[in-house]
């Protein structure tokens, strides 16, 4: 269970996140929907910590504002864009990295460790190359790579920053297929920063929609990809469809008018 | 079959190490040597070794470590494999700190001789800062960046040190022959006095490899991974500028080292700090001791500064990195 509350943070003075509020249930797929500098990346940097904000982020009793990186990190693990990777450490390396908080300053991981790096890899489907160099991989391969360092920090919520940006249609799909399987399966609360609102809408159990910082709607995705809302965020006429044969929305640009 | 880092660089510093020993106006054969540092042996062989080429291969051997050790350092917390002390000015800083140290009072006594390596840390570190602040863009520092700020304010605290000298008494003036790199005549005592420095300075940089492999993938990962960011990266600078002071207080500017040793273990054995850093520490001061032997045989009688060695191999090497770093994008 991720709880944000009244979240706000500001970037050199300019304030880019406006008193943010919505809960991230376990077992569940939330994903942050909304225009580019809408502060989607925002919300993931301050809920790990790496900028500052005031507000909230708590699961059920404890507050992440309080603690230390190392404890946050017990809690929280984060999917980053996989474009700029450390290109010489092995795909092994980086995984066990995850490890990090609970391992002493020296990073001496023990055959504990080593196993849930082992089952993490296993479980996105990386362990046949795990001897290789990151800088080798593909974009895809790379960013399972990511997911599986995450999953080896062994946290209750995981958060990810536009995990399907620069890949191919394929591995797009693939990715967000294994992360909602993950979340289902292993009761993680997962939060996701998505561009594509139709994978949003296909993949996510609930959607939420940021404008400028301001949380617009939080909802199933037939509650909040509706015409009006869309239109208004993203300041474009869309239509809305519905999915062939998904019980899901899709949303088309409407720029025939 | 494995290669085993560890120790075949351990061999390859004992062998320096000999042959450090050995090497001279008079040639002390490995067994003589052996007597010797049994308390047996000739006498004048003795004097020899105990005052003049021991406390210099010594001397030689920690300025080749914390050169090396500092380098990777640097290199790990700027993500940069260009950085070394030298080319991002820290050494030219801390050489600058030394001689306002000297040109206030020259070391006659002990405490003197103390207050050298201390103010080369302090310059070391307003370098580092300077350099740093000077370089950034945003969370990153571009080569160029580092390299040009690096540069610039190196021939600044060159100019400096050079104009110190110049207006200050025949004693200072000696130190140009030092700053130019060369172990000084300062023997044991010299030794004592940059000791505490290198066992913190390198000693924080020994232990913080696991905290350099997470600082690979920049700030903001690092923190998610569980690291205390900028707690780590400043004490991590000031142990590295330890380290750079202790090495440049009585062995002068040396370039180069701490650039090459780190560089060619990375690409030997990967990027992995916890093994980088001790291989790097125990490698230079082997590349160090062979240059040193170098330096005093190329033009025998006649020994020339070690830095005019190091820098022959090194800017060559500092080319080829360049290009490669350019081409391939890797490090």
């Amino acid at each position: 269970m991720l709880k944000i509350q009244n979240l706000s943070a500001s970037y050199n003075g300019h304030q880019v996140l406006h008193d943010v509020s919505f809960d991230v249930k376990n077992g569940e797929v939330l994903a942050l929907i909304g225009p580019n500098g809408a502060g989607k990346s925002t919300i993931i940097r301050a809920a790990s910590g790496v900028i500052q904000s005031t507000g909230y982020i708590r699961t059920n009793g404890d507050d992440f504002q309080s603690l230390s990186p190392l404890q946050r990190a017990r809690y929280l693990a984060v999917v980053p864009q996989a474009i700029s990777l450390p290109p010489a450490f092995t795909v092994w390396e980086t995984v066990l990295m995850g490890r990090t908080p609970y391992l002493g300053f020296l990073g001496q991981a023990s055959a504990h460790d080593e196993e849930l790096a082992r089952q993490a890899l296993s479980r996105v489907n990386a362990l046949a190359f795990s001897d290789r160099r990151v800088g080798e991989l593909s974009g895809g391969e790379r960013q399972r790579v990511l997911l599986a360092r995450a999953l080896c920090q062994s946290t209750p919520i995981l958060l990810l920053d536009e995990p399907t940006a620069h890949l191919d249609l394929q591995y797009q799909v693939s990715l967000l297929e294994l992360i909602r399987e993950l979340a289902h399966s292993e009761d993680l609360a997962v939060l996701i920063a998505l561009h594509d609102l139709n994978l949003a809408s296909h993949y996510a159990d609930r959607v939420a929609l940021l404008v400028g910082g301001h949380v617009k709607a939080v909802g199933t995705p037939r509650e909040v990809l509706t015409a009006e809302l869309i239109s208004d965020a993203y300041c474009l006429p869309v239509q809305v469809v519905a999915h062939p044969f998904l019980d899901v929305p899709l949303v088309l640009p409407d720029t025939n008018k | 079959m494995k290669p085993k880092p560890f120790l075949s660089s351990f061999l390859l510093l004992l062998a320096a190490l000999v042959l450090s020993l050995a090497v001279g106006s008079v040639f002390i054969s490995p067994k003589e040597l052996w007597d010797i540092l049994r308390g047996a042996g000739n006498e004048t062989f003795a004097f020899i070794i105990w005052q003049i080429r021991l406390p210099r291969t010594v001397l030689i051997a920690l300025t080749g470590a914390a050169l090396s050790g500092s380098g990777a350092a640097y290199q790990g917390l700027f993500r940069n494999p260009l950085a070394d002390p030298f080319l991002i000015g820290v050494a030219s800083g801390a050489g600058l700190g030394a001689v306002i140290a000297m040109s206030v009072q020259w070391p006659y006594s002990f405490w003197g001789l103390m207050a050298i390596p201390m103010a080369a840390f302090i310059a070391a570190l307003l370098t580092v800062f300077i350099v740093y602040f000077l370089a950034r863009v945003g969370q990153t520092i571009p080569t160029t960046n580092l390299i040009l700020a690096g540069v610039a304010f190196s021939s600044f605290a060159t100019s400096l040190t050079s104009f110190l000298m110049l207006r200050s008494t025949s004693e200072v003036r000696r130190a140009l022959g030092w700053l130019l790199g060369g172990a000084s005549q300062a023997g044991w005592t010299a030794i004592l006095a940059i000791l505490p420095y290198l066992i913190i300075g390198l000693g924080i940089l020994l232990i913080s490899g696991h905290a350099l492999n997470l600082l690979q993938f920049g700030d903001d990962q690092a923190q998610q991974l569980g690291l205390n960011v900028t707690r780590i990266k400043t004490i991590l600078l000031i142990a590295a500028s330890l380290a750079t002071a202790a090495a440049v207080a009585f062995s002068g500017i040396i370039g180069f080292i701490g650039l090459i040793v780190p560089h060619l273990i990375r690409l030997w054995l990967g990027p992995d700090y916890r093994r980088l850093i001790p291989l790097s520490v125990i490698g230079g001061a082997s590349a160090l001791i062979i240059s040193d032997i170098l330096a005093r045989i190329v033009l025998a009688p006649q020994e020339i500064p070690v830095g005019i060695v190091t820098a022959l191999a090194g800017a060559p090497f500092f080319l080829w990195v360049l290009r490669r770093a350019k081409n391939q994008g890797f490090w």
